[in-house]
């Protein structure tokens, strides 16, 4: 089970924050992101491709999106 | 569709987007909108304040049509691509006084940082202070949120809380053509019309709508921010937004020259001030209060077009501060800053130092 971050709900720029931080300290070769709007999405993963991760999935479900890192 | 979407999310697609509203701005000027103010946010909704009777500023009192087609375009631009996200209550007290404070720091200095681009696009130096606010005001923000500053989570809501703010906006929309400026007389209906000053020089009713919309739909797609641009590169290094802003500079610097609307210097810039001191601190207020609640006044305006009851609330504090700024003395004029100018600053400064201390998550 990799690790899970929920950043539903939250605005700019807490899903990046979020999510940086926990790609910096992370042993993990995943990372799963979840986000409630398009541009949380679109931020987050520019984000990862910053710090070498990338986007591995994108799942919609219903108003939301789980994202899938994953260490490139 | 979703190749217009990778678009917008692309360098290439932000970059556009500035481009695009750097030039509109500049011939939106030369169609009639007040020098170097092609599209001021924080102006036009001072302006649509006045325009309701909140202020008496007879100078600036018009219903700014580009507002309207700046939630109004997002709004169209979020059903066309399924983004509209009805959603409300993260801390919306907080936003309104932080919406109240950024008018009021964006007053002092004159403007909003899409105007500040504007004014140094057009030759004005004193838009350097401000834009050097700006960056420190935001600067600021960004070591809040470092130390966990954080309004807390948003929440899904009915469509009806996302549609309440863009039905105002449609009201303002029915005013503006209700009653529409007699010529030589500063009311129609319960509208407001300046005779003289900023307020009297406007675009045309159909162009500032039309050029309205079309950069609420390119704003909406692709996130344009000017408090992001700063925020991003301070706090993750990335240069994305900031793309744009530059990207608007570029373009406004060379429409306007083409225009022959660039004009450089210092002293009698229009709509412009020249005490540096206080175009630095009126905009590093407003920078911060931008920073704290996520989006510079086009920004929100475009999130409250999506569905975003929180920006909208952010939005609506702004139209009280403009009213709290020119009824009681703290907006500049060209001759300088209102007689409670200093106090206003001062105050804000400390409520927003206030807001970004102790709205954080204990790690």
């Amino acid at each position: 089970m990799s690790e899970q971050i929920d950043a539903r709900g939250l605005s700019c720029p807490q899903p990046v924050l979020l999510t940086m931080e926990k790609l910096k300290t992370l042993n993990q070769e995943e990372l799963v992101v979840l986000v409630d709007t398009d541009t949380s999405r679109e931020n987050v993963s520019r984000a990862a491709a910053s710090l070498g991760w990338q986007v591995k999935e994108v799942q919609s479900e219903g108003e939301e999106y789980r994202i899938t890192l994953q260490k490139s | 569709m979703s190749r217009v979407k990778e678009f917008f999310a692309s360098r290439t697609g932000i970059i556009s987007v500035g481009l695009f509203i750097g030039v509109l701005a500049a011939l939106l000027q030369k169609w009639g909108n007040p020098g170097n103010m092609g599209i001021c946010v924080a102006c036009f909704e001072r302006d649509i304040t006045g325009a309701l009777g909140m202020h008496r500023a007879a100078v600036v009192q018009y219903l700014r049509p580009e507002i309207l087609g700046f939630v109004l375009g997002a709004l169209i631009s979020a059903y066309v691509f399924k983004e509209f996200r009805p959603r409300a209550g993260s801390a919306p007290i907080v936003r309104f006084i932080l919406g109240m404070i950024a008018m009021i720091g964006a007053l002092v200095f004159l403007g909003c940082p899409w105007r500040a681009l504007l004014r140094l696009g057009g030759g004005d130096g004193n838009a350097i202070f401000g834009l050097l606010g700006l960056a420190a005001g935001i600067g600021v923000g960004a070591l809040f949120f470092k130390a966990g500053y954080n309004l807390g989570r948003t929440q899904k809501a009915y469509p009806s809380v996302g549609w309440l703010f863009p039905l105002v906006i449609l009201g303002l929309l029915a005013l503006r053509l209700l009653y529409p400026q007699i010529p030589d007389q500063d009311k129609s209906g319960i509208l407001f019309y300046s005779l003289k000053g900023p307020g009297a020089m406007h675009a045309p009713l159909a162009v500032s709508l039309i050029a309205g919309l079309a950069i609420g739909m390119a704003a909406q797609r692709s996130r344009f921010c000017t408090m992001g641009a700063f925020r991003d590169l301070f706090l993750f290094r990335q240069t994305h937004l900031l793309s744009g802003l530059i990207a608007l500079l570029v373009a406004a610097f060379v429409a306007n020259l083409a225009l022959g609307q660039f004009k450089p210097g210092f002293a009698g810039q229009p709509v412009a001030h020249t005490m540096q001191l206080w175009n630095f601190l009126g905009m590093a207020v407003a920078g911060l209060a931008f920073a704290l609640a996520g989006g510079c006044p086009g920004r929100q305006l475009f999130m409250a077009g999506e569905g975003d009851g929180d920006a909208a609330v952010f939005a609506l504090g702004m139209i009280i501060g403009a009213a709290v700024s020119h009824n009681f003395g703290l907006a500049s004029s060209p001759q300088g800053i209102g007689p409670h100018g200093v106090a206003a600053v001062l105050i804000s400064l400390i409520v927003l130092v206030f807001i970004g201390l102790t709205m954080r998550q204990k790690a």
